[in-house]
């Protein structure tokens, strides 16, 4: 097993968001060499890892220099600052102006971002320095990142597997110490499993509580941001400042942020925690179950009251999530006509040809099998089947949830039911590769919060995942119960 | 549901996309195997149950409102300018695969 042995992990005091910003506003360090320690690390580990697909070198470096002359003057002010010198990758989904933003895809390629996503300015105004662009699956679509229209990521914990996906490059770049934290993208476990998969953090919030705008769209009713990172504290801390109302996405929900960081340290003891036993199932790999069933374990040894809870419509999220997904993702994928962005076809006579065999050469397969999904699930004559029938499931699976919190106050699962996977397992077959998805899917149709936290190794070293699951708007609870299972 | 290579070939027309011959039997192969596994959704009694296309439609509702006031949380002041300037024509065009300098350049659309 290859351990990389970057300038961030645990035992160096660079280690986590509170050491470097300390650090750096006690003038012990500067944030112009953190940024290049990690731009050295990805030298070092990205040829064999892929997680970045562009590096902003010269954005990176003037961030760092404006947090060092603060830092010189004594005006380096920390709560104002949050992240003042935190090296962060940004998932490509995200725009950010002047940089290269492609959502993985050759569609996109060599498109310049003309403004920046609320996250991206959000992070830069909290001080972080953004290092790069992190590879992903083409527009998200995909559990593994070989969707990527560029390259495979490695999982930098055994790099004959997957990182997961579609956010595999920002799980593998926290887990391989290039970056200290990434954003990432969340429709149907994007964010956690690939943090299960990389032994990282991988935080949603509530559907609403961070602004898509800036986010190449996927399925616009499922689509969240949120960060990955190496300690439950330190995705606390990234969420403090991408959290909160946005005026300029209509989704974005006006709901006080509270303090997460002084939510996650308040004790769990009291705290009552559900068991779904139908994630419980079938299917669940015998260690990931033994390490899952640990973490539950802890929490009971820490005053949690633990009980069953029945979730009974799990067994149908996941072909809800593959028609409501892949329907959105038909229409917010039709933008890309080849006439104000994107790849051209050469030599079309006419405007349908043009349209036709651009987006036959810019889309991979799996987009293409999406978008063709989608298409046929609100065709004439199939929208009643597929589209509003998933629509209802959905609905039914809101309710569970609904019924379930009533007795609970968060739940526990495992995030996958596997460890990563080798690299080209699962390529041939998309429903093998959608089952990845089978514990995480259900919490971005119904909009609840979700967190991904470390829970142990398989004897072949691979990590594994717990999640836990909680109410709309409750990201408190999710974390603080994530704190005590780490 | 069975779908067979006419219905590919419909359904790529509606969404432009052009698929080669393999493309086609793949696709004809892929969406069958997912959508036999999607047709489980027709084991559920869904009887009036509302559909659910948003998240929002669960929470942050002002119940006690009607119609679109309902979701007032979301709304923002209808200013004559909107909320920002818009992107610069520059900024508009820079992206686009061929252009004029003013306008987006597309093949003929309209034969004489």
């Amino acid at each position: 097993m290859s351990q990389p042995n970057p300038t961030s992990q645990p035992g160096t005091s660079l280690f986590s968001i509170d050491g470097i910003r300390t650090a750096i506003a006690a003038r012990e360090t500067t944030a112009t060499a953190i940024a290049e320690q990690h731009f050295s690390q990805i030298a070092k580990s990205d040829g064999e890892v892929g997680a970045f697909l562009a590096l902003s070198r010269e954005r990176a470096l003037a961030q760092a220099a404006r947090v060092d002359a603060l830092a010189a003057h004594g005006d380096l002010d920390l709560t104002t600052m949050p992240l003042a010198g935190v090296p962060v990758g940004v998932k490509d989904v995200l725009m950010t102006k002047g940089l290269p933003t492609t959502a993985g895809s050759r569609i996109l390629e060599g498109f310049a971002a003309p403004y920046d996503a609320t996250v991206v300015t959000r992070l830069e105004a909290a001080g972080a320095v953004i290092l790069g662009k992190c590879n992903c699956d083409e527009f998200a679509m995909g559990s593994s990142n070989e969707n990527s229209g560029y390259k495979p990521v490695r999982n930098p914990r055994d790099l004959t597997r997957v990182p997961g996906g579609s956010s595999g490059g920002s799980a593998a770049a926290v887990a391989a110490g290039m970056a200290v934290a990434t954003l990432g993208s969340d429709t149907g476990g994007s964010i956690r499993q690939p943090a299960s998969f990389c032994g990282v953090v991988g935080m949603m919030a509530t559907y609403g509580r961070v602004s898509r705008y800036g986010l190449i769209a996927f399925a616009s009713s499922l689509d969240h941001v949120g960060p990955l990172t190496n300690s439950v504290k330190d995705a606390a801390q990234v969420l403090q400042v991408i959290a909160g109302r946005d005026a300029m996405d209509a989704t974005s929900a006006d709901v006080p942020v509270p303090d997460y960081v002084a939510d996650m340290q308040k004790p769990v003891r009291g705290l009552r925690v559900g068991i779904p036993k139908e994630y419980f199932g079938e299917g669940l790999e015998p260690e990931t179950r033994a390490l899952v069933e640990a973490a539950i374990e802890k929490l009971r040894a820490l005053g949690c009251q633990v009980q069953p809870v029945s979730l009974p419509h799990t067994e149908y999220a996941v072909p809800t999530y593959y028609i409501v997904a892949t329907a959105e993702a038909s229409s917010n994928l039709a933008r890309f006509d080849a006439v104000r962005y994107g790849h051209r076809a050469k030599g079309a006579k006419s405007l349908s040809e043009m349209y036709r065999r651009s987006r036959d050469e810019g889309f991979g397969p799996e987009v293409k099998r999406r978008i063709m999904l989608g298409t046929y699930a609100l065709s004439a004559g199939y929208y009643d089947a597929y589209y509003l029938k998933a629509q209802k499931v959905r609905t039914l699976l809101a309710r569970d949830f609904e019924l379930a919190f009533a007795e609970v106050d968060a739940i526990v699962t495992p995030t996958c039911p596997a460890p990563a996977f080798k690299l080209g397992e699962k390529t041939d077959d998309p429903l093998a590769m959608y089952l990845a998805d089978i514990y995480t899917v259900t919490a971005d149709l119904v909009g609840i919060p979700g967190i991904s936290v470390p829970c142990g190794e398989t004897s072949e070293g691979l990590p594994v995942g717990v999640q836990i699951l909680g109410k709309h708007f409750d990201e408190g609870t999710v974390l603080r119960l994530g704190a005590a299972v780490e | 549901m069975k779908i067979d290579e006419k219905a590919v070939q419909y359904v790529a027309g509606l969404a432009n996309l052009e698929l080669t011959s393999d493309e086609q039997s793949r696709m004809v192969r892929d969406l069958n195997s997912i959508l036999a596994y999607v047709d489980r959704l027709s084991e559920l009694n869904t009887d009036g149950v509302e559909p659910m296309a948003q998240v929002s439609a669960r929470y942050g509702v002002d119940e006690t409102c009607e119609g679109s006031e309902r979701f007032d949380y979301a709304s923002r002041t209808d200013e004559p300018r909107g909320l920002r300037e818009s992107l610069s024509h520059e900024a508009a065009l820079a992206n686009a695969p061929q252009s004029d300098g003013s306008y987006f350049l597309v093949p003929k659309v309209i034969e004489k």
